[in-house]
């Protein structure tokens, strides 16, 4: 028993399930991931799997990584993440699948999001608008940032414009609504972060799902 | 996009007449009222077809009593029992909505003969 998985997004799209309701789902090519290391609790103080996924081409790794794949036995891959796991159940080498996952298994996705550049503080803290019209002027503005002589300071932490997305975002209690194993597709409820095409860690939920 | 494609390739529907924007069609759709499910016929003239492969839907408009009703049925719809294609018309526009403006005696559209 494994808790994750690594995959990549490939795109949303839409169908009806049997109650003739459209449902729209995210479409990740989960897998197959390679067994590369093993953690355990004698030797590590923890125990857990690690996986690789993807290809990368092996003059794009260090010497070191390439004697980490090569200790293992698999081809390099381009991601590698540990997931707690039940060690006996692996051997380093071993291929880890889409079904591991059922359908009404709920998750929780982590990945990359999109990168939103240098952003306003209404995009990027959902601030409100101020008036666009009779006379005022401060339209995008942030407004007031704090008091006068007193604290005579900026608050550290306060929500000010600066670089918004491109950060490691999880999206707990996510759906899974289908799977295919053939083709290693998982179809969770809903959207993922990251763009098309980006690395994302599915794993079983540390919570409930999102809607019962 | 190919895989997505692929995906939604299964879930279209061949068993559909052609038509298009100008005819007049009736769709038998099947709607749900409580536990009951019956079958609801909408007639009308096409006035849109939009989006492409499983996303695309089409406008349907009929004046019923003196009012204009449009509905909008996503094509690939498992609810849809079945569409009928009832006179074909001939339209030099894709999208009809100047249609919505005029009167029922302006708003004729003129058979399509091909």
């Amino acid at each position: 028993m494994i808790q994750g998985l690594i995959g990549r997004k490939r795109g949303m799209t839409e169908f009806f399930n049997e109650d003739m309701v459209k449902v729209v789902t995210t479409v990740v090519e989960a897998g197959p991931c390679f067994v590369v290391s093993k953690k355990t609790k004698d030797s590590d103080g923890y125990d857990a799997v690690q996986l690789g996924f993807g290809s990368v081409k092996p003059q794009r790794l260090t010497h070191p990584m390439k004697g980490h794949f090569a200790k293992a036995g698999v081809n390099p891959t381009a991601r590698l993440k540990e997931f707690s796991a039940t060690v006996d159940d692996y051997e380093v080498g071993d291929v880890v699948k889409v079904d591991i996952f059922n359908v009404g298994d709920v998750l929780d996705v982590t990945a990359k999001s999109k990168g939103k550049g240098f952003a306003g503080t209404i995009k990027r803290y959902n601030f409100s608008r101020q008036p666009m019209s009779h006379g005022g002027m401060a339209h995008r503005r942030p407004g007031s940032i704090g008091q006068a002589s007193s604290p005579a300071k900026v608050w550290k932490g306060l929500k000010m414009p600066g670089r918004m997305g491109g950060k490691k975002v999880t999206v707990q209690g996510v759906k899974v609504v289908d799977i295919d194993v053939e083709k290693n597709l998982l179809f969770v409820k809903g959207s993922v972060p990251g763009p098309v095409g980006g690395t994302v860690f599915l794993q079983h939920t540390s919570k409930g799902a999102k809607d019962a | 996009m190919g895989i997505i494609a692929d995906i939604e390739k299964k879930h279209l529907r061949t068993d559909l007449p052609e038509f298009r924007a100008g005819d007049t069609v009736s769709v038998h759709y099947n709607i749900k009222e409580g536990e009951r499910r019956r079958i609801q016929v909408f007639e009308g003239t096409v006035i849109a077809r939009k989006g492409s492969g499983f996303r695309e839907t089409f406008t349907v408009r009929k004046v019923s009593y003196g009012i204009g009703v449009e509905r909008i049925f996503p094509l690939h719809s498992p609810l849809i029992g079945k569409i009928e294609v009832k006179r074909k018309g001939r339209v030099r526009r894709a999208k009809l909505y100047y249609l919505r403006g005029l009167s029922k005696k302006a708003s004729r559209i003129r058979e399509r003969t091909s």
